[in-house]
């Protein structure tokens, strides 16, 4: 087990420069850098240019970056003057990451809960009314899911605040916008696995037990149905936890969500590197973690002796 | 022999299954009893309706789209399709056992095998844990797992076939029931090992006296392990009784086919096996008369017009055959013992 996770952590750490190398040749490839302004004259620009080392070889500025990263280092910001790129996730990430805790709490544990009922009651009303839940989930954008909450439960009946990001009640809107499509894929996922386990020899063993439907349902088929929620786990996880453009825009979150677009944008190079390589390692993280997972929940795919 | 009791008894059970596609009807009026301490063996080909028939008796198959049109299921002398879902509960696995057919598939991949056997007890107050405990390993070993200690707490994927299908067996047998069903138990498994199970299934009666249904398509499991023998075909019984009156005084034509289709020692060289031409009835609309009409190289008219009456051969023998008719010509199948007579 060790010598796998430590095999696994050197494949990451080999992924990430994979990522840092690709993305910071393509950045370069975009027109412009980050002083094409018709605001600056040429000489300012001339002197950012080399304040940030862009008159220097190409392949020297890789690697100063390179080095600065190993560090931890992301450099300072190319717009926001003064600012690291550090300093501004280390401000930003710790709303994203509590709105994203949330969500996800509130997705996993009622779209686990959602399928299995509707797997339980397959083809009666209770299952058909778990399928509405997920179609709307699924093909709802969260912008619009987000304006309907806000409009409903914010403005008409007043139940929640409409924006910022303040208190546990500012919490709710926010995160059910964000929860509700992983929440939907989870409940769709889960359902088709627990038919597909339904109808497995070891359902019917268990019966021919004399075992109760509900140690059936909780002891066999849960246990056996839960992996490709996993799997999808790892990628949704690093995905809501980073932040997102639009929920955040919405509501007024001062999370990390709008530094993508934003740093995108403007040339940023820095923070584009920056918001890349941190959404890297959080993906690369939870897919780890996912991997390990599987191990506990599934005896077939642990690895080496126990 | 025969001086035994029921301790099983299926009367005219019917059974079928609701589809898209219409009624399949799957069990159509099938009686068999399994008597204290014998090996009753069914055959028949793949969706004959030997193991719809078995399972209805724990009632495993799912329901719906599965229903019981007809028919009685007499647990010493209790009628299970009577039970509510508890009395049902409390008579599988603990009453009565069931091994499957495919031991890969049939074990829970997420839990231990010791687990899945004391599984069997769990809600009953009247043996301890450590019993329990102790009950799943002397089941491991009775049926002959090494190392049980280790086994205990391995899981399925780290055990052979052969060991699966042991685990599978100690689960049905574990609570000491008074009938076993084995479905096709060996069918997965390679000759070797096949024959170490069925084995196992003969010590296991001789030492605890249970009662073993075989469900089973290969009449050489048959004739080594049973006591008695019903054939299937097409949803019905065509012929039941003692091992040798079927094996040596074949009464119906299928039984026949079927023995004809085994190679045997003594075939000569060159000479080639005797297929029974033809496919089964679709059971979406069953004949009318004999299920095995369209096949049968013996067919009279009568055959596809009306459902053959029953016919007693012999003390422990009876077919459902319209060549046992007194009218019928004389064939080699045809007795003279022969005696039409309820079931």
């Amino acid at each position: 087990m060790f010598k796998y996770v430590v095999k696994r952590v050197i494949a990451a750490i080999i992924t990430l420069w994979a990522l840092v190398t690709i993305v910071f040749f393509l950045v370069r490839l975009m027109p412009g850098d980050p002083f094409t302004s018709a605001k600056l004259t040429k000489e300012v620009a001339a002197n950012m240019r080399s304040y940030y080392g862009f008159d220097k070889p190409l392949i020297q500025q890789y690697f100063t970056y390179l080095a600065n990263l190993l560090h931890g280092n992301f450099g300072y910001s190319m717009k926001y003057t003064n600012k690291t790129v550090n300093y501004i996730i280390g401000q930003t990430f710790p709303y994203s990451a509590d709105l994203g805790i949330r969500a996800l709490v509130m997705a996993v544990s009622f779209g686990l809960v959602l399928g299995i009922i509707a797997a339980r009651n397959r083809g009666k009303k209770l299952d058909f009314f778990c399928v509405i839940i997920a179609i709307i989930g699924t093909s709802i954008p969260d912008f619009i899911m987000g304006a309907i909450l806000q409009y409903f439960f914010g403005i008409k009946w007043g139940l929640f605040p409409v924006a910022k990001y303040l208190g546990f009640r500012y919490t709710i809107l926010p995160a059910t916008a964000l929860a509700f499509y992983t929440l939907a894929s989870v409940s769709r996922i889960m359902r088709s696995s627990m038919l597909e386990v339904t109808s497995q020899d070891y359902i019917k063993t268990a019966r021919s037990k004399g075992l109760s439907e509900f140690r059936i349902t909780f002891k066999h088929q849960i246990r056996n149905a839960i992996m490709p929620v996993m799997t999808i786990l790892g990628p949704t996880v690093a995905a809501v936890l980073t932040g997102t453009f639009v929920i955040e825009s919405i509501f007024a979150i001062p999370g990390m969500g709008k530094y993508y677009v934003s740093s995108v944008n403007e040339n940023d190079y820095a923070m584009i590197l920056g918001m890349t390589v941190f959404y890297g390692f959080f993906l690369v993280l939870c897919n780890l973690i996912v991997d390990i997972m599987y191990g506990v929940a599934d005896p077939r795919v642990r690895i080496g002796k126990r | 022999m025969s001086e035994r009791e029921n301790i099983l008894e299926l009367k005219n059970v019917v059974y079928s299954f609701h589809t898209y596609g219409g009624e399949v009807k799957a069990v159509r009026d099938v009686s068999y009893e399994v008597r204290q301490g014998e090996i009753l063996g069914i055959v028949g080909e793949s969706g004959c309706g030997k193991s719809v028939t078995a399972q209805c008796i724990l009632r495993l198959n799912p329901e719906p789209p599965g229903f019981f049109e007809g028919g009685e299921i007499l647990y010493k002398g209790q009628d299970v399709l009577k039970m509510s879902k508890k009395e049902i509960r409390k008579i599988r696995g603990r009453e009565i056992g069931f091994v499957f057919q495919d031991p890969m598939t049939s074990l829970n991949p997420t839990m231990r095998v010791g687990a899945q056997i004391e599984e069997v007890f769990l809600g009953r107050t009247d043996v301890s844990k450590k019993e329990v405990k102790e009950r799943a390993m002397d089941i491991m070993r009775l049926v002959g797992i090494s190392d049980v200690e280790k086994r205990y707490k391995q899981y399925p994927h780290e055990l052979s076939g052969g060991m699966k299908q042991r685990v599978m067996i100690a689960i049905a047998l574990v609570s000491r029931p008074s009938v076993i069903i084995c479905d096709e138990p060996t069918t997965s498994l390679d000759v070797t090992i096949e024959a170490q199970i069925l084995d196992l299934l003969l010590e296991l009666r001789e030492k605890l006296g249970t009662s073993i249904i075989m469900i089973t398509h290969d009449l050489g499991v048959i004739s080594r392990l049973c006591d008695r023998v019903v054939v299937m075909y097409g949803g019905k019984i065509v012929e039941k009784g003692e091992i040798g009156e079927i094996f040596y005084n074949t009464a119906h034509p299928y039984t026949k086919g079927l023995m004809q289709s085994i190679a045997k020692l003594d075939t000569a060289k060159g000479e080639k096996l005797k297929p029974i031409e033809g496919t089964p009835p679709d059971l979406f609309a069953p004949p009318k008369g004999c299920p095995f009409a369209a096949r049968c190289e013996y067919c009279m008219d009568v055959c596809e017009q009306l459902p053959p009456e029953a016919y007693t051969v012999a003390d422990d023998h009876t077919t459902f055959c319209w060549l046992q008719h007194e009218m019928a010509p004389e064939t080699d199948l045809k007795k003279a013992t022969a005696k039409k007579g309820e079931v």
